[in-house]
C-alpha cells in the first residue's frame, strides 16, 4: 500500500510503486481532471502540484511522491474561486479544454513564486504546456489578469 | 421523469416529436413532470427546464454555445437557462451542407443558422399560443421575457406552465424570424457555456469515461502502416499483474487489465511477429517520386475559363514553379480512445467523435449487430481538427468488449496516435502564370497532384467528379484573369490520408498566394498593389484587404521586420492576412499577425476571434516544423519531441479585425490556418530574397 496526501485527504492505494502518479490519480482515485497527453513529460497536460511545485505526473512514479502534498485541478480551489480559474473564465480561455487543467496548474504555481510575472517568466513557466488549439495569447493575458485578481485589483 | 408516448410527424420538413400525455385537455399542467420535444433539438419541461440537443461535436470551436444562442435568440430565453446535451445519432441531425451528422468543414453555424433559429421561433410561437388560449386573447398581443409569456394585462405564464398545452397545438408552418437589427444575443459575445467545466476538471472527455466493471485496454498496432499481425505469443503478457485478457482484434492486439497502466506495461511483454504489408518499402523519396510521376498525367478539371493553354503559348512572359508539401499529423492532445460496452441487449459506445452515424456503423459492424442496436454517447473532444472524422479507434474497443463481455476503455498512447493517423495529404503542384506584352496577367494554370481523402471516405462523391475537397482555394481562384485552368490529378501513395483542419485550402492557398507573390515580383510590383485590381470584382475581399493593409501599415514594417500578405475566400469567409516577421540568428520569428475577415453575420464574436487565433497558431506549427516522414512504411515521428508544436514562447501577438456584415454566416474555424504559411513565406522573401516552395521552414533551416 502506498500512502498519499491528495487534495488535502490522506488516501492509500494498492498499486505497483512504479505506476506514474497520473494513472493513480485517474484510474485509482477517479480524478480525471488531470490528463494524459504524451506520457513523456513533453506536453504538460498531466501537470499537478507536488509540495506546491508543478510536476508532470505522467513521469512521476507514485513511489517518489512520499509525504509531499499532491494537488490536482480538482483540489486547486472550491467553486472555481482560484484567481487563475476566475481569470480563465473572465477571458474564456479554453477551446477544446483538454490541456487547460495542466495550463492552470502551471500558471497557478507560477503566480505563487512570481506574483507579477514578466513575459519571460510566463514563457519559461508555460513553455512545457502544449495547447493544440492555440490559446496561448489568451493564456498569457489571463495570467496577467489572474495576477491582478490575486493582488486585489478589480476588473 | 414520466414515461411519454411519443409520436413523430413530419411537418414542413421539420421533424417534430410531440408528447401525448394521458390527460384529455390540459390547459394547465397535470402536475407530473413532463418534457415536450418541440423539435429535434429542443425539449421543454413542465419544470421550466430547457434542453438543447447539440448535434455537433464540441471540439473547441464553440458550438456548445453558438448553437444554443441561435435557438435562445428566437425562443426568448437567456443563454444561461439552456442546458446542453450532445445529441445521439439520427437523420434529423444531418448536416445539410455535408449530408451526414458530421462536425467538419466549418459548417456547424452555417448549417444551423436558419434551422435552429426556426426551431426556436416555432417553439416560441406554440408556447405563446398556448398561453394566449389560456387567457383567451390574441397571441400577437403577448410578449416573451426570458422564458415567461406576458399578456398586455401583465399576466404571466412560464414556458413550463404551458408546455403540455403547447405540445397539443399544431406546429406552425411559417414562423417569422427576427430581423438582424432586432437580435439581442446573436452578434454579441456570450460567455462560453463549457468554460466553467473546463477550468475545474469536470468536463468529461472520451478518455475520462468510467463504466461499472470496466476494463482498460492498450492496443499493439502494426508498426508498418497497412501491416498486420503474423503470429504472437501472449504468455508473458497474460501473467502480468492486473491483466484479464489478451484479444486479437481487427486493428491489432488488445491487452485488457484492471488499470490502463497495467494494460500498457503488459502490452510491452507481447511477443509479436508483424507482417509489414504492402508499404514495407515505402519512404519519403518514393512518395515524392510517385507524386511527380502522377503529375505527368492529366487531372480532373475543377475550373476552366477561356483557354489557358493557348494563352500561355502566345504570352509575352511565362512563369512556372513547382511546389511541394509534406504529410502532417493531426496530433489532437487527447489521444484516440473509445469506451465500448457490448451486451446481449445492445451496444453502447462513449466516444469523442466528429461523426456519430459513421461511428455507430463502425461499432455495429465490429459487434456484428444492426446499427439500430448501437447507442453513441458523444463526449467532449480533446481536439478534433479532422482526426475524429475517422473511426479507426472504435472497432478494437468494441471487439475487445464483446470478447470479455465487459465494458472496455481503450486508449492509444501518444506514439500510437502519432504513428497511426490518417495524415494530411502531401502535394506536388505545378503552377504557371502568363503575362501579355502590356504586363497584364492573362493566364493561370494550376495542376495539383496528390492522394484523395474523399476517394476513401466518400467514394461516390468522386465517382465522376473531381474531389471537391482537393481543389478548395484553387477552383475558386478569385483573381480576375481571363484564362484559368485548375485540375487535380489523383495519385495515391499507399497510406491513408485524412481531412486536416482547412483540408485542401492549406495546401492550395500556400501555392496560390505564394505564386501570386512571385508574379508580383516578376512584374516589379508591390504585392498589395498587384493584387488589388485583380480583385476589383470582389468588394468583400477588397474591403478586408484594405483593412488589413491599413491596420498593419503594410509595406511599412517596424525596423528589422518584414511584411508578407495573403488572401483567401473559403467557407463563405473572405480573409486577408499580414504576417510581420524578423530574423534572429538566421531563424524566422513572427512578431505579429494581422487578420481581417468578413465572415458574414457573426454569432458569437469572441469565439470568432478565438478561432482565428487558434487556427493561426495551428497553421504556425505546420509552417515551422510540421512534417511526417516515412521510412520502410513506418512513421518516424513518435511524440512531441520529434513532431514539434507551437509553444507559449513562440506564440506572438495576433490582431483580428472582423467586418460588420449581414451576409449569411461564413465558417471561421479553418480558413486562417491556410493563410499563415503563404503570408509568412511572402515575408521571408522580402527579408531574404529566398522563395520557399516547400514546407516546413525547418527543412530550410529557418525555424
Amino acid at each position: 500500500m502506498t500512502k498519499l496526501n491528495v487534495n488535502g485527504k490522506a488516501v492509500e492505494v494498492d498499486v505497483d510503486p512504479e505506476t506514474p502518479l497520473l494513472w493513480v490519480l485517474r484510474d485509482t482515485l477517479g480524478l480525471t481532471g488531470t490528463k494524459f497527453g504524451c506520457g513523456m513529460a513533453l506536453c504538460g497536460a498531466c501537470t499537478v502540484h507536488l509540495g506546491g511545485q508543478p510536476v508532470r505526473s505522467c513521469r512521476t512514479p507514485v513511489s517518489a511522491v512520499g509525504d509531499q502534498a499532491v494537488t490536482t485541478i480538482e483540489g486547486l480551489a472550491q467553486n472555481r474561486s482560484h484567481p487563475v480559474q476566475q481569470a480563465w473564465i473572465e477571458l474564456d480561455v479554453p477551446q477544446c479544454g483538454y490541456c487547460q487543467s495542466g495550463q492552470i496548474m502551471s500558471a497557478s504555481a507560477l503566480l505563487e513564486t512570481k506574483p507579477r510575472p514578466s513575459d519571460a517568466d510566463i514563457d519559461a513557466a508555460m513553455a512545457g504546456n502544449i495547447c493544440r488549439c492555440g490559446t496561448y495569447q489568451r493564456i498569457r493575458a489571463a495570467i496577467r489578469r489572474a495576477a491582478e485578481i490575486k493582488a486585489g485589483t478589480p476588473a | 421523469m414520466a414515461a411519454l408516448v411519443t409520436r413523430r410527424t413530419f411537418v414542413g420538413g421539420l421533424v417534430i416529436a410531440i408528447s401525448l400525455p394521458a390527460c384529455k385537455r390540459a390547459p394547465k399542467n397535470s402536475g407530473e413532470l413532463k418534457v415536450i420535444r418541440t423539435s429535434a433539438w429542443l425539449r421543454i419541461g413542465t419544470d421550466d427546464s430547457i434542453t438543447f440537443l447539440c448535434d455537433r461535436s464540441e471540439m473547441g470551436q464553440g458550438v456548445y454555445t453558438a448553437l444554443p444562442m441561435l435557438i435562445a435568440e428566437e425562443l426568448g430565453v437567456s443563454l444561461g437557462r439552456m442546458q446542453v446535451e450532445f445529441a445521439p445519432p439520427g437523420d434529423e441531425f444531418i448536416n445539410n451542407m455535408i449530408g451526414g451528422q458530421i462536425t467538419g468543414g466549418s459548417t456547424s453555424v452555417r448549417d444551423a443558422w436558419e434551422k435552429l433559429r426556426r426551431a426556436g421561433a416555432t417553439a416560441r410561437q406554440m408556447l405563446v399560443s398556448a398561453a394566449a388560449a389560456e387567457w383567451d386573447i390574441d397571441p400577437r398581443s403577448c410578449r416573451v421575457e426570458d422564458g415567461v409569456i406576458v399578456s398586455p394585462h401583465y399576466q404571466r405564464l412560464r414556458f413550463g406552465q404551458v408546455a403540455e398545452a403547447a405540445a397539443k397545438l399544431p406546429v406552425p408552418k411559417d414562423v417569422k424570424l427576427k430581423e438582424a437589427a432586432d437580435f439581442t444575443m446573436i452578434g454579441r459575445s456570450q460567455k462560453r457555456l463549457d468554460t466553467p467545466s473546463k477550468v475545474d476538471g469536470t468536463a468529461i472527455y472520451g478518455i475520462d469515461v468510467k463504466l461499472p466493471n470496466m476494463l482498460y485496454a492498450a492496443l499493439a498496432q502494426p508498426p508498418t502502416l497497412g501491416g498486420s499481425v503474423k503470429t504472437f505469443n501472449d504468455e508473458k503478457a497474460r501473467s502480468m499483474p492486473g491483466v484479464k485478457a489478451v484479444v486479437l482484434t481487427s486493428s491489432g492486439i488488445a491487452v485488457l487489465a484492471e488499470s490502463w497502466w497495467q494494460a500498457f506495461k503488459a502490452r510491452g511483454q507481447l511477443d509479436i511477429q508483424w507482417e509489414p504489408g504492402p508499404n514495407g518499402a515505402l519512404n519519403d523519396a518514393k512518395i515524392s517520386q510517385l507524386l511527380r510521376k502522377g503529375a505527368a498525367g492529366e487531372g480532373r478539371v475543377a475550373r476552366n475559363d477561356g483557354d489557358a493553354a493557348a494563352a500561355i503559348k502566345s504570352a509575352a512572359r511565362v512563369h512556372r514553379a513547382d511546389y511541394e508539401l509534406p504529410l502532417l499529423a493531426h496530433a489532437t492532445l487527447e489521444p484516440q480512445n473509445c469506451t465500448a460496452d457490448v451486451r446481449p441487449d445492445g451496444v453502447d459506445i462513449h466516444v469523442p467523435t466528429q461523426v456519430q452515424q459513421i461511428a455507430q456503423a463502425a461499432a455495429a459492424k465490429a459487434a456484428g449487430v444492426d446499427a439500430s442496436r448501437v447507442r453513441v454517447h458523444t463526449t467532449f473532444l480533446g481536439g478534433g481538427f479532422g482526426r475524429r472524422l475517422e473511426v479507426d479507434f472504435i472497432p478494437a474497443a468494441v471487439e475487445a468488449s464483446k470478447a470479455v463481455a465487459r465494458p472496455v476503455k481503450l486508449i492509444w498512447t501518444r506514439e500510437d496516435d502519432m504513428t497511426h493517423d490518417a495524415y494530411r495529404p502531401p502535394a506536388f503542384d505545378q503552377v504557371t502564370g502568363a503575362f501579355d506584352d502590356k504586363g497584364k496577367l492573362v493566364a493561370w494554370n494550376l495542376h495539383l497532384t496528390g492522394p484523395s481523402v474523399t476517394a476513401r471516405m466518400f467514394p461516390s462523391v468522386v465517382e465522376k467528379n473531381v474531389d471537391p475537397f482537393a481543389v478548395e482555394g484553387a477552383a475558386n481562384y478569385l483573381y480576375d484573369v481571363p484564362n484559368v485552368h485548375v485540375d487535380f490529378r489523383q495519385q495515391e501513395i499507399g497510406i491513408d490520408v485524412g481531412y486536416w483542419r482547412s483540408v485542401s485550402h492549406a495546401l492550395n492557398c500556400f501555392v496560390v498566394e505564394s505564386f501570386m507573390d512571385e508574379l508580383a515580383v516578376a512584374q516589379r510590383q508591390n504585392p498589395l498593389e498587384f493584387r488589388k485590381p485583380l480583385l476589383a470584382k470582389h468588394p468583400r475581399m477588397l474591403k478586408v484587404l484594405d483593412l488589413v493593409a491599413k491596420q498593419s501599415y503594410y509595406g511599412f514594417p517596424p525596423k528589422g521586420c518584414y511584411h508578407g500578405l495573403a488572401v483567401m475566400e473559403g467557407y463563405g469567409t473572405y480573409m486577408a492576412m499580414v504576417a510581420e516577421i524578423f530574423l534572429r540568428d538566421g531563424k524566422v520569428k513572427l512578431r505579429r499577425t494581422y487578420c481581417a475577415l468578413d465572415c458574414g453575420q457573426q454569432v458569437n464574436p469572441d469565439t470568432i476571434t478565438a478561432q482565428i487565433e487558434g487556427s493561426i497558431n495551428f497553421g504556425i506549427s505546420a509552417l515551422m516544423w510540421g512534417e511526417i516522414n516515412i521510412q520502410n512504411g513506418r512513421v518516424q515521428q513518435t511524440n512531441f519531441d520529434s513532431y514539434k508544436l507551437l509553444r507559449m514562447d513562440d506564440a506572438a501577438r495576433i490582431d483580428t479585425y472582423i467586418i460588420d456584415s449581414n451576409e449569411p454566416p461564413g465558417g471561421v474555424g479553418e480558413p486562417a490556418t491556410a493563410l499563415i504559411a503563404p503570408a509568412v513565406c511572402n515575408a521571408i522573401y522580402q527579408a531574404t530574397g529566398r522563395r520557399l516552395r516547400s514546407l516546413p521552414l525547418a527543412r530550410h533551416r529557418l525555424s
